[in-house]
């Protein structure tokens, strides 16, 4: 009997080379446990099931997937399937892992919850009247819930960070570059990187390094500098951690997210790790609305591809193609997606583009060279993923704005180019609270040491109460 | 900020989105919030500031010029709404 829901990917991994179960088995376990869970879960936009070789895996459904249908979460590309792979579907296919399904998301990963998606909320395995996150929440419950060993979300403010806060399971978001973005349904480009979320992070690692590196067909890739190393050490001698004050003291972080955070932050120093206080004053305070000016500013680009003639949804009518495009995106998109191309579109417009993406595109610069000098006197920085635990269904759903906060503290990091890994630290009134990390540009390595002996050390069971 | 219902109407003209009359005010008011909200990046005196437009410093790449087999036409029409002939068949170009 395979427990989906304690089962790691590198224990399957194991029992497969050990042919202790087959492909068959294993892949036929998850189907099973979808089966059971899904339609309270909803985890999944599509199961695909199909069966191979390797550990199998689920997709966010913004990764192109040849002959799968591709939705990103929109009626405007309900229907479509695709005719190609996108790069990290094509390495896993090469290292033989089977799809499992494509998993559910805030529409065109624009959201904090899944509650933006046009098929309807996932719920969280820990509490299924409260959301898993977003956008890649989806992947994040899918994980948690023991319906997929490991899977792949998209990050662009923090859609990897926060979902893997919330589900109570580690969520990379690498360094922008590392992972090719062909075939990723774009949202914002500058942002936009793939990231695996998983039970534990050598399973993190292990993906990453399945998933990382150079890609022609994406030419803002670059090499991993070194290979991915699979973590083992359990002691964090050396290492210097910075505590930025604003990133943990900022209003909105709820004290029981506070306290298990302080915890981990007391057990690094136990490990032997150099704690000290340090600050991004202005990283906190103009993160949010630089990201929330230069994303819609990309997107309303991006999305303009939508217009209901090469695929996806077509409006009727009469009129002219102009009339078409206007009417087929207004039905085709949900309100995030129309709200933000709205917002990027006047922040681009002649007469605004100064004033708004100009100067946001000043403040990135400022984001990063506050980061780049805290990385001259620290190896990580360490705050909590989100500000709250995983909140109800419904109780931000109608406010933009208070829905934007989400990633108040995972948007810094994510304009300066730095990856940031997510890993459970705790519980607060019964539900996970999430340990972001953040390290320089490509510093994955040293992410995923830290990272591991935190796991090792916090003992976190990420199997969810209610379930076990 | 203010943002006037002519402001909406000619973004969402470059936008090509159209809204409906019976949300405009909806539209208009979420708008004006947000762009309140994110107009805080003025408080910032960054003249001397240079803007990134990419976390990367990188050089442009490229590629040889060969031919690679790419999607046929077959596949390209293959999730169109209307295709006809080979083509993509849509409405007049202004009316």
């Amino acid at each position: 009997m395979i427990d989906t829901l304690r089962l790691t990917a590198e224990e399957a991994a194991g029992l497969l080379e050990r042919g202790e179960v087959s492909g068959d088995e294993l892949a036929g376990a998850y189907l099973g446990a979808i089966e059971e869970r899904d339609a309270e879960l909803h985890a999944y936009l599509h199961v695909v099931g199909e069966r191979g070789a390797g550990v199998p895996i689920a997709y966010k459904d913004v990764i192109t997937t040849k002959g799968i249908p591709t939705t990103a979460g929109s009626r405007i590309l309900e229907g479509y399937t695709p005719v190609f792979d996108s790069t990290v579907a094509s390495r896993c296919k090469e290292a033989r892992l089977p799809v499992i399904g494509k998993t559910n998301l805030d529409e065109f990963a624009m959201g904090s919850s899944t509650e933006n998606s046009a098929y309807g909320p996932s719920r969280n395995p820990w509490d299924p009247e409260r959301v898993p996150g977003g956008s890649s929440g989806g992947s994040a419950a899918a994980v948690a819930g023991g319906l997929a060993p490991w899977a792949l979300g998209t990050d662009t403010g923090g859609s990897v960070k926060q979902p893997a806060s919330l589900c109570g399971v580690v969520g990379l978001r690498p360094t922008y570059g590392t992972v090719s973005r062909y075939g990723i349904v774009a949202f914002a480009s500058s942002l936009d990187q793939v990231g695996p979320i998983t039970k534990t992070v050598r399973d993190n690692a292990r993906l990453y390094a399945i998933v990382a590196g150079k890609d022609p067909c994406d030419s803002t890739t670059v090499e991993l500098p070194e290979p991915v190393a699979l973590p083992e050490g359990e002691d964090l001698t050396g290492v210097r951690v910075g505590v930025p004050r604003e990133m943990n003291e900022a209003e909105g972080i709820a004290p029981g997210v506070s306290e298990s955070v302080e915890a981990a932050i007391r057990l690094a120093e136990e490990l032997g790790a150099d704690v000290e206080e340090t600050s991004l004053p202005r990283s906190v305070e103009y993160g949010l609305a630089c990201y929330y000016l230069v994303a819609p500013a990309e997107a309303s680009s991006n999305l303009a591809r939508y217009d209901g003639v090469r695929y996806g949804h077509r409006a009727e009518g009469d009129g002219d193609l102009t009339a078409l495009y206007a009417r087929t995106r207004w039905e085709g998109f949900g309100a995030e997606p129309k709200r933000r191309i709205l917002l990027g579109t006047y922040a681009l417009s002649a007469g605004y583009y100064e004033a708004y993406y100009g100067q946001a595109q000043k403040v990135r610069t400022v984001i990063a060279q506050e980061h780049a000098a805290a990385f001259e006197r620290f190896d990580v920085l360490v705050s909590p993923t989100s500000p709250t635990v995983a909140f109800r269904i419904g109780e931000k759903a109608e406010d933009p704005l208070a829905m934007y906060l989400s990633d108040l503290l995972t948007i810094p990091a994510n304009m300066a180019g730095l990856p940031g890994l997510s890993i459970p630290c705790g519980l607060s009134d019964g539900l996970p609270v999430g340990l972001q990390l953040i390290g320089p540009q490509f510093s994955e390595n040293t992410l995923f040491r830290v990272g591991h002996a935190l796991e090792r050390a916090l003992d976190f069971d990420y199997v969810p109460e209610r379930l076990r | 900020m203010a943002i006037t219902r002519e402001d909406v109407l000619h973004v969402a003209g470059l936008a090509r989105l159209e809204i409906p009359e019976g949300e405009m005010d909806a539209v208009r008011e979420q708008l004006g919030a947000i762009l309140e909200a994110v107009g805080k990046v003025a408080e910032l005196d960054l003249a001397d500031v240079e803007p990134t437009s990419h976390p990367l410093d990188l050089v442009n790449s490229w590629a040889e010029d060969e031919p690679r087999p790419s999607l046929s036409q077959k596949d390209a029409l293959l999730n169109a709404p209307d295709p006809s002939d080979g083509s993509f068949r849509v409405p007049a170009v202004g009316g």
